[in-house]
């Protein structure tokens, strides 16, 4: 009995850990592909990048763009919010050294699709480009700010808002330190 | 011969897990939200019914009846958690959008019920027919149901434009909706049953 579980867990878990060790390079692959491919959405400008330079501040993953003078472009914050309908919402946010948002990419979210889920659709995250926060009330209309919320779906809307403000503010507070040519 | 296609054939209609047994229906609610969602969590499925119901059918004179439960458990997490690192690989996507219910496949009262009521007792050839019937069934069933609730909760199939925007009927995307499709499809099934006896 017990000869017979052990030897049907042992093959299990060898099973298992030659697939894992088959498709670990993948997965790492596909997510930083898709990490990549979002950085460069959000800090797209008519200005050339240079490098982009990554580091951790107040818990964000930052990825500074720099020019080939070392100026600083702005940046793409990798933010989130657990307050969303279902799970932990994941977005890039491209920010200008104004502080004025570029453009928002979601990175990963699980809302009710339909409803939601319909943040990953341009009407609604891309009425953020190009709004400065220090002009722009970054809460939903329902709580008196100036973003449109999706129909039906607040609190996904709110926790989205959130999560964007939440990278303004951590911006507004540290690019001083970024400024001139980062760590080099 | 035809008894061979009779294990194979039951999954689909006669005994269908979902329309007729309503076998496994956490993951059929919940999953069925687009047609390409129901599709994909039922293909994953029938691998891991296929793939367990093979394996079990192969042990079933090594594993000892007092310890079986267990013993099938790890089978059938195994087969899953190979199709979640397979999926997670090669089509993030809709990783990303079954994510939960991918992993929840191990509880999936078919695939342990199949293994213990038909695996576990008979050859392993039509072991695997009745693993791929039945996962072939539960995909059906899925499909149908996805179909049905993005057409009228998202007013396209497969992701293709059907009906304008504003024709949406928001419930059929949400868990009610689910419920009240199930409910229409099998009293549907029902019907053609009766009349077919």
């Amino acid at each position: 009995m017990v000869v017979a579980l052990l030897v049907i867990t042992a093959v299990s878990g060898g099973l298992l850990g030659l697939v894992y060790g088959m498709t670990k390079d993948t997965i790492a692959e596909v997510d930083l592909k898709k990490n990549q491919a979002a950085i460069e959405a959000v800090l797209k400008t008519d200005t050339p990048i240079d490098r982009i330079e990554e580091t951790i501040v107040d818990d964000l993953t930052y990825n500074l763009a720099y020019d080939a003078q070392g100026n600083l472009l702005g940046a793409a914050v990798k933010t989130y919010s657990n307050a969303g309908f279902s799970g932990r919402i994941e977005l890039m946010v491209g920010l200008l050294v104004d502080g004025t948002i570029n453009a928002v990419s979601v990175l990963s979210q699980s809302e009710t699709p339909g409803l939601g889920a319909n943040m990953v659709n341009p009407k609604f995250k891309d009425q953020f480009n190009g709004k400065n926060p220090a002009s722009y009330n970054l809460s939903v209309k329902k709580d008196g700010g100036d973003v449109d919320a999706i129909t039906a779906a607040t609190i996904s809307s709110r926790a989205f808002t959130g999560a964007v403000k939440m990278a303004c503010d951590s911006f507004e507070a540290n690019k001083s330190k970024f400024m001139k040519g980062g760590q080099q | 011969m035809s008894n061979n296609l009779q294990t194979f054939t039951k999954g689909l209609v006669k005994e269908n897990p979902i329309l007729v047994l309503l076998l496994g229906c956490c993951p059929t609610l919940a999953t069925t939200t687009s047609a390409i969602n129901g599709m994909s969590m039922g293909l994953a499925t029938t691998f891991v019914l296929i793939m367990s119901n093979l394996v079990i059918s192969l042990l079933k004179g090594f594993i000892p009846d007092k310890v079986r439960i267990p013993c099938f458990i790890v089978v059938i997490a195994s087969f899953v958690t190979i199709v979640q690192l397979v999926m997670q690989a090669y089509v993030p996507d809709i990783y990303e959008t079954l994510g939960l219910f991918i992993p929840l496949i191990v509880v999936n009262c078919i695939v342990l019920g199949r293994a213990e009521a038909f695996a576990s007792k008979n050859p392993v050839f039509p072991s695997i027919l009745d693993g791929a019937g039945m996962g072939l069934g539960f995909t059906f069933a899925l499909t149908i149901l996805g179909c049905i609730r993005e057409l009228l909760g998202s007013g396209s199939m497969f992701g293709f434009r059907i009906l304008p925007e504003t024709a949406n009927i928001l419930l059929f995307i949400l868990p009610p909706g689910a419920f009240i499709c199930l409910g229409f499809l099998i009293a549907i099934v029902n019907q053609f049953r009766k009349e077919s006896h």
